[in-house]
């Protein structure tokens, strides 16, 4: 690779629009996690798998708001779909799927997590708003609610040229991303304290398939310019409106969709175990 | 309780963005920042967004081989200038070019002159226009040249409209014609 090739790769890694909050948060969480991981005794370490999705999670989701990727999704309708894709789903699916708070927690200064999250954590304000926002109906409402309020064509509009709405678009993605994927995949049964069952988890996750696979396929099959932003604001690639919108709308009907009957999957395997588990308790109770 | 805040903000802030009291164009007060920039003038010298205060400005971004978008819009401009019966004279398009290696200021200023009086061509370098296209989310790219040394340059279709004061009020979609724009360009020069 030649020079220049090399200094155009490393600026495109830049950030587009630095935000403070954005590198913390992904920085933080895998620094905490690496910290986590370097104190477990090699025994109660994670399955390498499940430390790559972290890693993973977090640095999709790093990529596609601190680096150049970032200007792309701004210009680009297919490209912001994919970015959303990330945030809302494949982000914090593999960061849910690595189960990492017990590393995460061994990460944390000695006593800080007795004296300082446990006390929030058992505040009656935040119970209630668990109890409000983790269950089988506001739960998946929220995931598909978030998706169609954010393009809707005149709130769409707005969130791509005001950069402050801009920033609460693709923060309220990951936010509710993490919520959402965090309550399908917590390690726990129901009966050692998780909001919802692992049967009804599998049912919330299909039940947010058909209204994406309809707001996708309405998208890639509008024969008129839904997202007008783009050509008013310019394209960075030499697309026609069909086109980017063709595009955008089946990776929300088919990527997306997927995604779930891939966490289905999973779940259903969990539940199969958990019932075998039940009927014949076995000797060992690890993990 | 932190998510359904930032749903409820949203939607609160969506139902003020979206107030179109009776504009043509997109209403997009609050939107967007106030107008600042400092470049060259075509014929002019170097000029900063305070030397247009008092004026309603036209923001506009091409580059003068273009061959479509820039002549009708800055065609659609001047007519809806020219069908303005007051405040005429307190309107001011500016036309930046997203092409400076090509367009050089004697040839923006011709340009521009053909489409009318109250237009001026706008050039900067590197730094000053990717501040003002990162200002105002505004993309633009270059093709590759072909075996002449040509190449296009696609970029924005929207006018941004700035009041008196440097706010910016509203964007003109490149399918808003003249009669429109022209009865919205009079109402903000009035003050409204």
């Amino acid at each position: 690779m030649d020079l220049s090739a090399a200094r155009e790769a490393a600026a495109f890694l830049l950030p587009w629009e630095f935000s403070p909050a954005a590198f913390l948060l992904c920085v933080g969480a895998v620094a905490l996690y690496l910290a986590g991981l370097s104190r477990l005794p090699r025994a109660e370490r994670p399955h390498g798998a499940r430390t790559l999705a972290f890693l993973l999670g977090w640095g999709l989701v790093y990529f596609v708001m601190q680096t150049r990727y970032d200007y792309l999704s701004q210009h680009m309708f297919f490209v912001h779909r994919i970015q959303h894709l990330v945030l809302h789903h494949m982000g914090p699916f593999l960061v849910a799927l690595s189960a990492p708070l017990p590393v995460l927690a061994r990460g944390l200064p000695a006593g800080f997590a007795e004296r300082y999250l446990r006390p929030l954590w058992r505040h009656p304000v935040t119970r209630a708003a668990y109890r409000v926002l983790q269950n089988a109906i506001v739960a998946p409402a929220l995931f598909v609610g978030l998706i169609f309020f954010w393009l809707e064509p005149p709130v769409h509009f707005e969130a791509m040229l005001s950069a402050p709405r801009y920033a609460l678009m693709n923060w309220s993605m990951l936010l509710d991303g993490v919520l959402f994927w965090a309550m399908l995949f917590d390690p726990r049964t129901r009966e050692q304290g998780a909001p919802v069952g692992l049967g009804l988890r599998v049912w919330v996750a299909l039940l947010c398939i058909p209204p994406q696979i309809w707001i996708g396929a309405h998208i890639a099959l509008a024969d008129r310019d839904l997202f007008d932003v783009y050509a008013i604001c310019g394209r960075v690639w030499d697309f026609t409106a069909r086109e980017d919108q063709g595009i955008g709308g089946v990776i929300i009907w088919i990527p997306a969709a997927m995604m779930h009957v891939a966490a289905a999957l999973i779940l259903i395997g969990r539940w199969m175990r958990a019932d075998r588990d039940r009927a014949s308790p076995p000797k060992c109770a690890a993990a | 309780m932190r998510r359904s805040l930032i749903l409820g903000t949203a939607l609160a802030l969506a139902a003020c963005g979206s107030h179109d009291a009776g504009w043509h164009a997109k209403d997009v007060s609050g939107l967007l920042p106030d107008l600042e920039f400092r470049m060259t003038a075509a014929g002019g010298g170097a000029v900063s967004a305070a030397d247009y205060r008092g004026k309603v400005v036209l923001l506009f971004f091409g580059y003068t081989n273009c061959p479509d978008v820039c002549p009708t819009t800055l065609a659609k401009l001047a007519a809806a200038r020219a069908a303005m019966r007051e405040h005429r004279d307190a309107v001011q398009v500016l036309f930046v070019t997203v092409d400076p290696a090509r367009d050089t200021l004697a040839r923006l200023a011709q340009y521009v002159a053909a489409f009318g009086p109250g237009m001026t061509g706008l050039r900067g370098d590197d730094k000053a226009l990717e501040a003002l296209v990162r200002r105002y989310r505004v993309a633009y790219s270059r093709d590759k040249p072909d075996a002449h040394g040509e190449y296009a340059v696609s970029h924005s279709g929207g006018v941004f409209v700035f009041d008196a004061t440097g706010r910016a009020r509203l964007l003109v979609r490149p399918e808003d014609a003249a009669p429109e724009i022209a009865a919205d360009l009079e109402r903000l020069a009035a003050g409204g």
